[in-house]
């Protein structure tokens, strides 16, 4: 089992200064701050608190949750930084959405802690600066578009002016939809509209639960620029998504769950770190063949040779492998440089995990 | 922060009972009773031309009460098929799960859901019984002795049953909770009809059924109450004995304690329904 990466101290662009409240329960709760020390007076620990960096988007710690026997997740923690969008993976039944439901409070864990924005959980204004699109979204259809709108500004309590909301609105291609009831709208639209419900009240904590279900590739295609244009404004987000693509082109980081336990997480380059060279050879004798393995692990299918490269190959460790290849009278015909895909890594966690447990 | 969530989600149940067909449901029921009452009580002066003032009077107390306990099966079937769906409802939907990921306490919706049905219900109670009671001056001149006080028990009994609706669908289907609700609001009034004979028949045990009965849901105490308010003290002065035990007769105005009860009975049921709401997970 990896564990949790805790790479802390990523402070968001822009949020510096802009929550003065954060970092005191927070630190708290995680145990490394010192403004607990009995002799500093409040005028050194208010400095102090300023100069901390904000408290992570979303901390848990030991979540566990099981429904009668089953147990449905069991020991999960990580780390959302601030403007950091990171993507939750996993298979069906991984505990994926209880994890997120247990983040915003609609689901209480049996144990552990989570803390939002720097505020626990369990206080309702940890959520004042957090948007969700639920997996299972519906918004009230006796209600127009922009109704909702207005509905979720008021629940945040965020003053948001109306030509704000409308902005929202066009940014999920709603614009034109704004006065028409949502009974009558697509599953798409709906979905689009939930979009437009978490990104209304000024989030600094964006969480989707599989955003992108309802949506045909045009849509998909807008919320993944959405998310790009999120973390250019330093929102944090945390992406549960099947689509892998998606997540590896626009997370930072990625935690794995599968049966409701962490089986992996850590930035796009750390899991895929691995490198492969993929090479099309006639010829190879014995010593080519030792020559080949000399550079990393391989593999080999007819004439096609794959080795694998460490994480972070010499600089010339690829042409002075095909030098010498030619110099021991190898026919090169092709060298392709190749990548393991998120996809390829995550089914590879995902089994031997399941071989493992 | 709570404030405010109550009064936004008030807003918002007041706008769906608005907006979606019940409102409408129970406009065109209770047109359809007004008429048909208006129509009947036209015949009872038109036919029983001969009867005594007394008579009359008894006649027209006994049918307004008739008519208001329609009226007040219309309220209680229109508050808990609406009381029902908007909790467990939305659940159900995943309307809930948008709205409680907000800086919001779950105990500021229930209640702000709870205090939209008590307007909802409670308005239309007032109007359509001091329609109804306008209905009986017009046609046959009789004008309750407490009017206030009959329609404030009336809504009083709707406030109790749509408090037991949201009980019952914070831990049901939407439907279940609404079917429910409306067959213990029956089964109550029949207790409480059997209990009125045990008294007219001095049987203590069967008279014991109405007093338990009313003690579990006050809505049948409440009711009697309100009939009492609506019907002319002298009636059961001069009939006594041989109007005892009528189901559309109360020969009793409530008690303060019993009052208090209600009130009481209220506030247990919503905490009740706060704590499992707060407890469930969505």
């Amino acid at each position: 089992m990896t564990g949790p990466t805790t790479e802390r101290g990523g402070a968001a662009p822009g949020q510096g200064g802009a929550a003065p409240d954060h970092g005191g329960t927070a630190i708290g709760h995680g145990g490394t701050g010192p403004e607990r020390d009995g002799g500093v007076g409040p005028d050194a620990a208010a400095r102090l608190l300023a100069e901390l960096p904000p408290a992570p988007a979303a901390w848990c710690s030991g979540l566990r949750k099981r429904y009668r026997r089953r147990s449905a997740v069991d020991g999960v923690s990580f780390t959302v930084d601030r403007g950091e969008v990171v993507g939750l993976l996993g298979p069906n039944g991984a505990g994926k959405t209880t994890v997120i439901k247990m983040l915003l409070g609609l689901v209480r864990p049996d144990a552990g802690e989570v803390l939002l924005l720097g505020r626990p959980a369990s206080d309702p204004r940890s959520r004042a600066r957090v948007g969700y699109l639920p997996e299972l979204f519906r918004y009230q259809p006796w209600l127009t578009a922009a109704e909702v709108l207005a509905l979720h500004v008021r629940l945040a309590g965020t003053a948001v002016p109306a030509h704000e909301r409308r902005e929202c609105l066009a940014a999920v291609s709603l614009a034109d939809r704004a006065d028409d009831r949502v009974g009558g709208f697509s599953k798409g639209m709906q979905q689009r509209l939930g979009l437009a419900v978490a990104l209304v009240a000024r989030p600094e904590l964006v969480v989707l639960d599989e955003p992108t279900s309802a949506l045909d590739p045009l849509g998909r295609a807008d919320v993944r620029d959405l998310l790009l244009s999120l973390k250019a404004r330093g929102v944090a987000v945390l992406l549960n998504s099947h689509l892998i693509g998606e997540v590896e082109r626009v997370c930072d980081r990625v935690v794995i769950l599968d049966k409701g336990q962490v089986a992996a997480a850590g930035t796009l380059a750390e899991l895929l770190g691995r490198r492969e060279l993929r090479l099309r050879l006639d010829g190879v004798d014995e010593r080519a063949h030792d020559r080949l393995a000399a550079a990393g692990p391989l593999t080999q299918e007819g004439n096609l040779f794959t080795v694998t490269l460490p994480t972070e190959p010499e600089p010339t460790c690829v042409p002075d492998l095909v030098t010498d290849l030619v110099g021991l009278g190898v026919r090169v015909h092709a060298v392709e440089p190749a990548r393991v895909s998120l996809e390829e890594r995550l089914l590879a966690i995902l089994r031997t995990g399941g071989d493992r447990r | 922060m709570t404030v405010r969530t109550v009064l936004t989600v008030a807003a918002l149940t007041l706008q769906e009972a608005a907006r979606r067909r019940v409102l409408r449901s129970l406009g065109v029921l209770t047109i359809v009773l007004l008429a048909l009452s208006a129509w009947g009580f036209s015949r009872i002066d038109a036919e029983f031309g001969g009867l005594t003032s007394g008579e009359a009077r008894l006649v027209a107390a006994l049918v307004l009460n008739l008519v208001m306990f329609g009226l007040s099966l219309i309220a209680a079937l229109g508050t808990a098929f609406l009381a029902g769906p908007t909790l467990a409802g939305d659940i159900e939907s995943g309307a809930a799960l948008a709205i409680l990921a907000r800086p919001v306490r779950r105990f500021a919706v229930l209640l702000g859901k709870w205090a939209g049905l008590v307007v909802f219900g409670a308005g239309f109670v007032t109007v359509a019984g001091l329609a109804q009671l306008l209905v009986v001056r017009v046609t046959v001149g009789y004008w309750p002795p407490g009017p206030v006080t009959g329609l404030a028990l009336l809504a009083a009994q709707t406030i109790v049953l749509l408090t037991l609706g949201l009980l019952l669908s914070s831990i049901s289907s939407p439907m279940a909770s609404g079917v429910v609700a409306v067959g213990l609001f029956g089964a109550t009034w029949i207790a409480g009809v059997v209990g009125a004979f045990g008294t007219a028949l001095d049987n203590e045990g069967v008279a014991r059924v109405g007093t338990v009965s009313r003690m579990l849901l006050p809505t049948d105490g409440l009711w009697r109450g309100a009939m009492n308010a609506f019907q002319d003290p002298t009636v059961l002065m001069q009939f006594g004995p041989a109007m005892q035990g009528h189901p559309f007769l109360s020969d009793a105005s409530l008690t303060g304690t019993y009052l208090a009860w209600a009130g009481l009975w209220i506030t247990l049921v919503l905490a009740l329904t706060a704590l499992l709401f707060r407890r469930r997970d969505l």
